[in-house]
């Protein structure tokens, strides 16, 4: 039982940046929706405060670290092109069903050796490249207003509101990147 | 007279006022636009990439990541450098979020549709 270094990267882009993701997303979610007047009290507020911070903060920072690690570690392990040989771009692919030494995740997928596979890279995986990174974006933006603003988005519905909306934004701007990314794992892993 | 923005700010609760500080709003609304600058920044290199063989290379910054390293260095940069300027010029006033959401949602949008390989692959050469 073990994995390989790129399948561990791969675990720390996905599962690991990932969950941490998802639970200050959850944190963070929860804390803005009550973050009203009326669920205040002057021994909680310091505290929600905090908490409010800590997941708007740890979002974006988890944001960040997925699309860092994904673009730069675990992408280019997925885009390599092994399989060419000659004329043959996809000579290396020839009877594989995954990827292999000579037939990396976009050659295996582009080449069709194992049924119609070409629009998981040229649709999914080259829209979820491009559109992950409007999330660390947006939940920075999200994280500067918290920060920033404070205990005025208690007084100020319409700040708040606007915060929660960016931040479920930037929620699934990754969702949708997430998603595509473990379909295209499971039809293409990186090994 | 108060501002727009300051009418529909609630009161601070009783006996809470200290946690309160009066801040502007005008550094939350740089920010969001900022947000959509840097989105459609990302939308418009990805598909100036598959528009032009010259741009895609030159935003090859680093042969095993290949342009996205490019698109998405700038988008970051162009996104920094619009948030720095916008959050110096509105730092002091009371910019409506409103407004300032409505403009970020059109950036958005636009970078989402740049970013759409449907939607890019229709310029490619």
């Amino acid at each position: 039982m073990e994995f390989t270094a790129r399948e561990w990267w791969g675990v720390i882009h996905g599962m690991g940046l990932g969950a941490l993701f998802l639970l200050a997303f959850a944190g963070g979610l929860a804390e803005f929706h009550s973050l009203k007047a009326a669920e205040i009290t002057p021994e909680g507020i310091v505290r929600r405060m905090r908490r409010l911070r800590i997941g708007v903060v740890g979002m974006a920072i988890a944001a960040w670290g997925t699309v860092f690690t994904g673009t730069w570690i675990v992408y280019p392990w997925y885009r390599v092109g092994l399989s060419a040989s000659g004329a043959d771009e996809f000579a290396g692919c020839a009877g594989a069903h995954v990827p292999t030494e000579t037939c990396s995740p976009r050659d295996f997928l582009l080449s069709g050796v194992s049924g119609d596979t070409d629009q998981w890279h040229k649709f999914a995986f080259e829209w979820k490249e491009h559109v992950a990174w409007i999330s660390p974006i947006l939940a920075t933006v999200v994280a500067f207003i918290v920060v920033y603003y404070g205990t005025n988005l208690i007084r100020h519905e319409r700040v708040r509101r606007t915060a929660i909306t960016l931040f479920v934004m930037a929620f699934l701007f990754a969702a949708i990147a997430g998603a595509i990314g473990a379909f295209v794992t499971k039809v293409a892993p990186v090994k | 007279m108060a501002t727009s923005s300051e009418a529909q700010r609630e009161a601070p609760p009783r006996g809470l006022e200290e946690h309160f500080e009066d801040k502007p709003e005008g550094p939350i609304s740089a920010a969001i636009i900022a947000g959509g600058i840097g989105a459609v920044a990302l939308g418009l290199f990805t598909t100036l990439a598959a528009a032009n063989e010259s741009i895609k290379d030159w935003l090859d910054l680093k042969s095993s990541v290949g342009p996205l390293s490019g698109k998405t260095l700038y988008a970051v940069i162009v996104w920094l450098v619009a948030w720095a300027i916008l959050h110096a010029t509105m730092r002091t006033t009371q910019y409506e979020t409103r407004r300032a959401f409505t403009i970020a949602m059109v950036l958005v949008a636009l970078g989402v549709l740049g970013t759409f390989p449907t939607f890019f692959e229709a310029f490619e050469p």
